[in-house]
């Protein structure tokens, strides 16, 4: 096997416009793969950034981190300032127009990923021509799905903007509170929008339904593995994609910890350095870092909660557990049915907010609270569990910002999904097939990570995988540009 | 769907130094208020973007440059001949347009700005003092173009007859 000190592994420099995943597979002597490294160009000093700040710049200082998901570090940052500036409960028009902006944010998250990046795979195949299978081959067949992404996309971005006030760096979310409510006007655009936002969701959760069900013979193993699972609950185990406690199932179901608090996430996670990555492996501490690791994200989600509390989802997660064998569920692709069950949620979640009055409320701050000088917020960002942790001194600045991104929770799964796909693929044969970069681009993406944030750079990223023999020679590379 | 007026599409992110020239320079051109063009700004370029793109006649993309002629460029655009990246979140302006042709047939007229900067990389940094320049120059360029309704490519690579050169 590969002497990993010997490996000489380099990573590519930032640039602002280009990240670089990288994927190593190492082989042993029989060209049979020993292990997948996914290496994703490092951008660290974010918490150092926030240091010395005054923390009631934090919400917005953290949407500098990534302009593909600033909404969802806004509102946990949000939230971690609220605890300092101690309250624990925000008048109701502030929550649910923070609720409102995150569940719009989930929406476009999710529509964006399934119509535009998972559907060329799943409506044209795993082996169609990569100049075929994007978007635009699927304009070409489906074009209405195409429209749809866009219209469901614009959609969320409109909730985003009339409760953030503005895309770039928005200022919703403030210490306590929030700083505007819905206008009337407001609301009714969003709900004339509504009945075909439903429709539509529910058609891309028979669509995944399908697809997953079609081809369950294939997909099944398909990058698949068993873990451990990860998410936020309410106190009664429903899905709560805002706040919740932190909950973990192993491969089986077993309940691993359950409504640990977001500020006692230190006494449950930890997270292991590798010399071969900047990126660390959180794992649960009750299993340490060989058998802890664990995922986030749709499927997790499902995975470890009891229920969903809007009638439609609720029915199609359990439609998704009957026909895949019961909760959990380790099938890898299933993610995207998983994500689809979870738009649905949030449209559902979007249209009972705009029923409620509170959103035209006029009480949107807190009265101040305690001072305290350290606080953790978590909250299910699309991709996972996200989590903010500060500590602020008596001058009000900050002394210590921890964050842990989704993508990072899912480091590991993700190499052990290429390491599963490069292994049935290649081991005996030690060249890049088209089909195996097909195959490693597809089990990255049922994570859907969010590769700028995880390393907090911005940009596209070029696939680039690598064959390395025994003796660390290269036997073979490719690269998919981005 | 009647295209007309001019969209001015800025991005980038303004808290990692000149990233932020792109809304900078769409925050100028919307100071101008000037009729027919609408702006928009956003961290990256995204696929309801194309949605926007296909009601105008003319679009111009504003950009940071991290290489090229300071202190900024302008040229045409035409839609990109392949399909989106394998997983970026993001567009090119290319895909954008080859999104707004599949999608709305549309097929505006497209230009890209790029405004030459040199520190993208320290969280937090305001714009450097040579980018803050090149905007500067950049804003007055559009400001006098809109005012005469006229573009043309910067820096001039062809003899002046054949450069080309569009109404606004």
């Amino acid at each position: 096997m590969a002497n990993p000190a010997t490996q000489r592994i380099v990573i590519e420099p930032l640039t602002r416009v280009e990240g670089h995943g990288k994927v190593t597979l190492l082989l042993d002597d029989r060209h049979r793969v020993q292990q997948a490294r996914l290496h994703i160009v490092e951008f660290r000093g974010f918490e150092r950034f926030i240091q010395g700040r005054p923390y009631w710049e934090v919400p917005v200082l953290v949407q500098r981190l990534c302009g593909i998901c600033p909404v969802s570090h806004h509102l946990c940052a949000a939230k971690a300032i609220d605890g300092i500036v101690g309250v624990d409960r925000l008048p109701p028009t502030a929550d649910k127009m923070r609720r409102l902006m995150h569940y719009g944010q989930i929406f476009q998250s999710h529509a964006l990923h399934f119509f535009y990046l998972a559907s060329p795979d799943l409506l044209l195949g795993f082996d169609a021509p990569v100049e075929r299978r994007n978007v635009v081959g699927v304009i070409a067949e489906h074009p209405e799905l195409a429209l749809q992404g866009v219209a469901m996309r614009k959609f969320g971005q409109e909730i985003i903007l009339a409760t953030a006030g503005k895309k770039i760096h928005g200022t919703g979310a403030i210490p306590g509170g929030i700083n505007k409510n819905l206008s009337v006007p407001e609301r009714d655009r969003l709900l004339a929008d509504l009945p075909r936002m439903l429709e539509w969701s529910q058609k891309a959760v028979a669509l995944a339904r399908d697809y997953t069900l079609g081809q369950l013979e294939r997909l099944r193993d398909f990058g698949s593995f068993e873990s451990n699972h990860v998410g936020l609950v309410r106190p009664d185990g429903a899905l709560d994609l805002y706040d919740g406690r932190l909950r973990a199932v192993d491969a089986r179901g077993g309940v691993l910890v359950d409504q640990v608090e977001p500020g006692d996430y230190l006494d449950v996670i930890a997270e292991e350095v590798r010399p071969w990555s900047y990126m660390k492996f959180p794992y649960l501490k009750t299993l340490g870092p060989a058998d802890g690791w664990y995922r986030v994200g749709p499927l997790a989600r499902l995975n470890v909660c009891d229920s969903i509390d809007t009638p439609l989802a609720e029915a199609a997660r359990r439609e998704l557990f009957a026909a895949l064998g019961g909760r959990p569920s380790n099938v890898t692709m299933a993610y995207h049915w998983a994500r689809m069950v979870e738009l649905l949620h949030a449209a559902e979640v979007i249209e009972r907010l705009l029923g409620d009055a509170d959103l035209q409320g006029e009480d949107l701050v807190a009265p101040a609270g305690e001072r305290r000088f350290e606080s953790v917020a978590m909250l299910e960002a699309p991709r996972g569990t996200l989590t903010h942790h500060y500590r602020v001194d008596e001058n009000d600045l900050v002394t210590m910002a921890n964050l842990i991104v989704s993508t990072t929770c899912n480091n590991e799964a993700m190499n052990r999904a290429v390491r599963r796909i490069a292994d049935d693929q290649i081991s005996g044969r030690p060249e890049i097939t088209e089909a195996l970069l097909n195959q490693i681009e597809i089990g990255i993406r049922a994570y859907d990570p969010c590769l700028s944030c995880a390393t907090h750079a911005l940009g596209r990223m070029p696939l680039e995988v690598t064959l390395v023999d025994a003796r660390g020679e290269v036997l073979d590379r490719r690269t998919r540009p981005s | 769907m009647s295209a007309e007026g001019t969209l001015v599409l800025g991005w980038g992110n303004p808290g990692r130094g000149d990233d932020g020239l792109g809304p900078a320079l769409a925050d100028a051109v919307e100071a101008l208020a000037a009729p027919g063009v609408e702006v928009e700004s956003d961290y990256q370029l995204q696929v309801e973007d194309a949605a926007a793109i296909a009601r105008h006649a003319r679009v111009l993309f504003v950009d940071a440059a991290r290489e090229g002629p300071e202190p900024f460029f302008l040229r045409r655009l035409s839609p990109a001949a392949s399909g989106l990246s394998w997983s970026s979140h993001s567009l090119t302006p290319g895909q954008l347009l080859a999104l707004a042709r599949e999608l709305f047939g549309a097929e505006p007229e497209a230009w890209l700005l790029g405004v030459r900067g040199y520190e993208f990389d320290r969280l937090g940094d305001p714009l450097s003092r040579h980018a803050r320049e090149n905007l500067a120059a950049a804003a007055g360029y559009l400001r006098e173009a809109l005012r005469v309704g006229a573009l043309e490519e910067i820096p001039r690579s062809e003899p002046p007859a054949s450069r080309p050169v569009a109404r606004l």
